[in-house]
């Protein structure tokens, strides 16, 4: 039933899809992005695969399953809220260190940044889901 | 260094599953370590506590605004404790790396054995009120997990919720007690609390009963002891550690604890002693009827945490030593003899002491654990037990109130603990020739070692009470708020104590010859009559709960979408609109609204007057998508490029997941009836107007930008982001966003059940 040009596009759409919410995730910090929103792009990234293959191949595709992907985000997030204890003195303090990235000059980096990651991860698991989910009924 | 060791116990737990399965059978010996490791991390500050008297005190902060710290004090009722706590934890690590051989999860048990094991360690040793109920509260859900440790039978899930319930019901009343003794001293922590101020205080008997509550519950005291012999359902180890060595004993220790604070009052004493007492008796008379060897020590127990209150109620220097060293004898010799049950069990396959006989020649090491364990447990010489019952003698003699009564009660009571311990010790090993269902063999050295050496220990410090050194002093004193050395002794000359301790142990046999021959009869009258007892009132209340649950879950979860909205609907009016009804008039201006603002409320306006009258579905979703994607602009115009970015990702994906389920859905109706949209409406626009209601006051209530403003300064200096909504949400308000994406995580699970429930159903 899906369309030959969804299929043909899809792909392009997808990968550019896919750099924009990394693009928002890392970004995030200082302009617009961040990782919720970042999480939502990469979701639809592969709703939209859903919709012009189906669920096998987008499961397969994404190699983790969703659920899974929740637990990793949740994970994240309290080990970003761990280092801050251990290293830092309270839970969820954010603590920072410059790397020297080439090409890139000085980098902060941030448990806030590991933080975003997690959730980012626990959104695009959620998400998706609840998607292929969905989809999965029809099937 | 106390500290750490008491949480590395807990870090044990994490790993206990993985380590048992990496090393397998030698895990349990290297898991018996670990408490004893708790133990040599308090010995540096022994010599100082034993000879100077000192407490130790150290503490690491938690949450400081709150005033809760892991605060720890070490003085002599802390050592006691921790000694019992310790040495017989690594004992049983040991009996149940045997015990438990066969079962598959024994790694899992160690884990919980673990985890009970480092909050005991920490309810005896903190200092700070909610230290010690975390810990307190952790005791009874370890209690819990392993009560229900063979999870497949119904009696013993039934069992570990009765524990469960009870305890942690006395709990949340203690920590009501704890809170009220906060507000009266000021102060958090136990060793500062001013016990004049709070005798002094109107809130005193509020305090009293909560606390009280907690104690009795934990420690199954008249009317709350029926969890105890239910939790005889979990492992023998189990219930030779936690209930009757240690766990049972944290409400005996709350209220030596808190002795200083709440004692020495009328009150205290009638009703500490009073409750204490009763529970002395109706343990050890429901203790002589009981067949089953565990049912049999879990009453008698009942009846030595009913002593122990009791000694505590009376509050003299007498009473206060006499409790102290009952504990240690009665911790030793119940702990060796529940395990030479569990061992009994385990190697006959049975528990019911009529069905046992003569096995000492099959297994003399148990059974001699077993005798000498029983000797101390009967209160005859040369053991600690007969040292602990003549101070209970001296101390009851000596009460300034009661004394005739509980006198009398504690002679029948001890008398009747002489029928349990000739019952549980004697009987199954000698009077003929051996009977068992199946003949046993000498248990392994790991099912020996614990029984033995709490045996050994009840008789090297019975002989030789002076072993004990000032520890038993010290814990005295703590208890007491003043000085109070002990010096025990096994010879007293010829006192009126003596004739006592003569006089009981001859009525015990005595009532032992008569006893023996009826056990049948005597247990099925106590269970006729146990029907009527505090269980019956429990069970009631339980029934009643599930059902006032079902009645109140069926009114409320209808499973019509609509209702839940409704319901999530006029809950926010009410709980929103009230204050908002308060505050008004209230003043706003509508004069800066600019035309591209004006006309994107048009458009969602509009959009959503043909969301209610169109044809089909997939119209009301395109409209619906009309009024994202104004709001959307709405944000752009004002600048918040997060809010237009996330809104419309939203509005993308809700449009996919509608597409996915639009065949599932029931059939679309374009128009209700007018006795279902008229209400529906009514409720609509009353929700639409608070809702505005809601955001005119928000931005009336803030004309400066003060919140604003304190973000753009801090952001980058103290965050390192310039982008603020996002330096809030990761940052300043990270653990918002923790909550957030938990619940997010929830949902998700929820909608993941809901459509595999229907999925299973249309298959």
């Amino acid at each position: 039933m899906p369309s030959v040009i969804l299929r043909v596009v899809a792909p392009v759409l997808m990968l550019l899809l896919i750099i924009v919410s990394i693009y928002a995730l890392l970004r995030g910090h200082h302009e617009p992005g961040g990782g919720f929103v970042g999480g939502l792009l990469i979701a639809s990234a592969f709703s939209l695969h859903v919709l012009a293959y189906d669920v096998p191949s987008t499961r397969r595709l994404l190699r983790i399953a969703p659920h899974e992907l929740m637990g990793i985000g949740l994970s994240i997030i309290l080990l970003s809220g761990a280092i801050g204890l251990v290293a830092g003195g309270s839970f969820l303090e954010g603590l920072w260190v410059t790397v020297p990235v080439p090409g890139l000059g000085e980098v902060a980096v941030g448990t806030p940044v590991l933080f975003d990651v997690g959730v980012y991860a626990a959104v695009v698991g959620m998400v998706l889901m609840i998607i292929l989910m969905a989809a999965e009924m029809n099937s | 260094m106390l500290l750490w060791a008491v949480l590395s116990v807990f870090l044990g737990a994490l790993l206990a599953p993985i380590l048992h399965r990496v090393l397998g059978r030698p895990a349990g010996w290297l898991f018996a370590a670990l408490p004893l490791d708790v133990l040599a991390s308090a010995m540096p500050f022994v010599p100082r506590l034993l000879l100077e008297g000192e407490a130790y005190h150290t503490s690491l902060p938690w949450i400081p605004s709150l005033g809760v710290e892991f605060a720890v004090t070490l003085d002599g009722l802390s050592l006691v404790f921790l000694a019992l706590i310790c040495g017989i934890g690594a004992l049983i690590f040991v009996y149940a790396s045997k015990y438990l051989q066969s079962d598959g999860r024994l790694g899992r048990f160690y884990a919980y054995l673990l985890l009970f094991t480092g909050s005991m360690a920490g309810l005896v040793l903190a200092d700070n009120v909610f230290f010690l109920f975390v810990c307190w509260e952790l005791t009874s859900v370890s209690s819990f997990l392993l009560i229900a440790w063979d999870h497949e039978r119904a009696e013993a899930r039934k069992a570990a919720l009765t524990a469960l319930l009870v305890t942690g019901g006395g709990g949340l009343a203690m920590l009501a007690g704890f809170v009220l003794l906060v507000l009266v001293t000021g102060e958090t922590q136990i060793s500062r609390f001013s016990g004049d101020a709070v005798r002094a205080s109107p809130l005193y008997l509020p305090i009293l009963i909560l606390v009280l509550a907690g104690a009795f519950t934990k420690s199954a005291q008249v009317p709350f002891f029926f969890w105890l012999p239910r939790a005889m359902e979990a492992p023998t180890p189990v219930s030779a550690y936690l209930h009757s060595a240690t766990m049972v004993k944290a409400g005996v220790y709350l209220l030596a604890r808190l002795h200083p604070t709440l004692g020495s009052t009328r009150e205290w004493t009638l009703v500490v002693g009073g409750v204490g007492a009763a529970t002395m008796v109706t343990g050890a008379v429901l203790a002589v009827t009981q067949k089953d060897l565990k049912r049999i020590l879990a009453y008698s127990t009942v009846s030595v945490l009913g002593i122990l209150t009791m000694l505590l109620g009376i509050g003299t220097r007498a009473a206060i030593s006499a409790a102290v060293v009952y504990l240690v004898a009665h911790s030793l010799y119940k702990g060796a003899l529940f395990m030479t049950a569990g061992t009994l069990d385990h190697e006959t396959g049975t528990r019911d002491v009529t069905r046992l006989r003569g096995l000492a020649r099959h297994m003399p090491i148990t059974a001699t654990a077993a005798v000498l364990a029983g000797i101390s447990s009967a209160g005859a010489p040369p053991l600690l037990g007969f040292l602990s019952k003549e101070l209970l003698y001296e101390a009851v003699l000596a009460s300034p109130t009661m004394r005739t009564i509980l006198l009398v009660a504690a002679v029948l009571s001890s008398a009747l603990l002489v029928v349990v311990s000739v019952t549980v010790a004697y009987r199954p090993f000698f009077g003929g020739s051996p009977a068992a269902p199946k003949l046993p063999h000498e248990a392994p050295l790991s099912l020996w070692l614990g029984p033995s050496v709490l045996a050994a220990s009840s008789l090297v410090f019975g002989v030789a009470p002076q072993w004990l050194g000032d520890l038993p002093g010290a814990a005295a004193t703590a208890i007491l708020g003043r000085p109070a050395p002990l010096e025990m002794k096994v010879w007293h000359g010829i006192t009126p104590v003596l004739g006592l301790s003569v006089a009981t142990l001859l009525a015990g046999v005595g009532l032992f010859r008569v006893l023996s021959g009826r056990q049948e009869r005597l247990f099925d009258a106590a269970t006729r009559l146990g029907a009527w007892g505090p269980t019956r009132v429990y069970d009631a209340a339980f029934a009643g709960l599930l059902r006032l649950a079902e009645w109140q879950t069926k009114r409320l979860q209808t499973g019509h979408l609509r209702h839940y909205l409704l319901v999530t609907v006029l809950t926010t009016v009410v709980l929103v609109g009230t204050p908002l009804l308060r505050s008004l008039p209230f003043s706003f201006s509508l004069l800066d609204i600019e035309l591209p603002e004006l006309a994107l409320a048009g458009v969602i306006l509009a959009a959503a007057a043909m969301a209610t009258r169109s044809p089909s579905r997939l119209a009301v979703v395109a409209t619906l998508g009309a009024i994202g994607i104004s709001i959307m602009l709405i944000y752009v115009i004002f600048s918040a490029l997060d809010l237009a970015l996330t809104q419309i990702m939203v509005e993308a994906l809700t449009v996919v997941i509608f597409v996915l389920v639009l065949h599932h859905l029931p059939r679309f109706v374009s128009r209700s009836p007018a006795r279902v949209w008229v209400p529906d409406a009514i409720v609509s626009v009353i929700f639409g107007a608070t809702v505005t209601f809601l955001i005119l006051m928000s931005s009336t209530l803030y004309p400066e930008p003060i919140l604003s403003e304190f973000f753009v300064a801090k952001g980058y200096a103290e965050a390192h982001g310039r982008n603020i909504v996002n330096v809030i949400l990761v940052d300043f308000r990270a653990m918002d966003t923790l909550g957030e994406a938990t619940v997010l995580c929830a949902a998700g699970i929820g909608v993941h059940a809901l459509l595999q429930a229907r999925t299973r159903k249309g298959a």
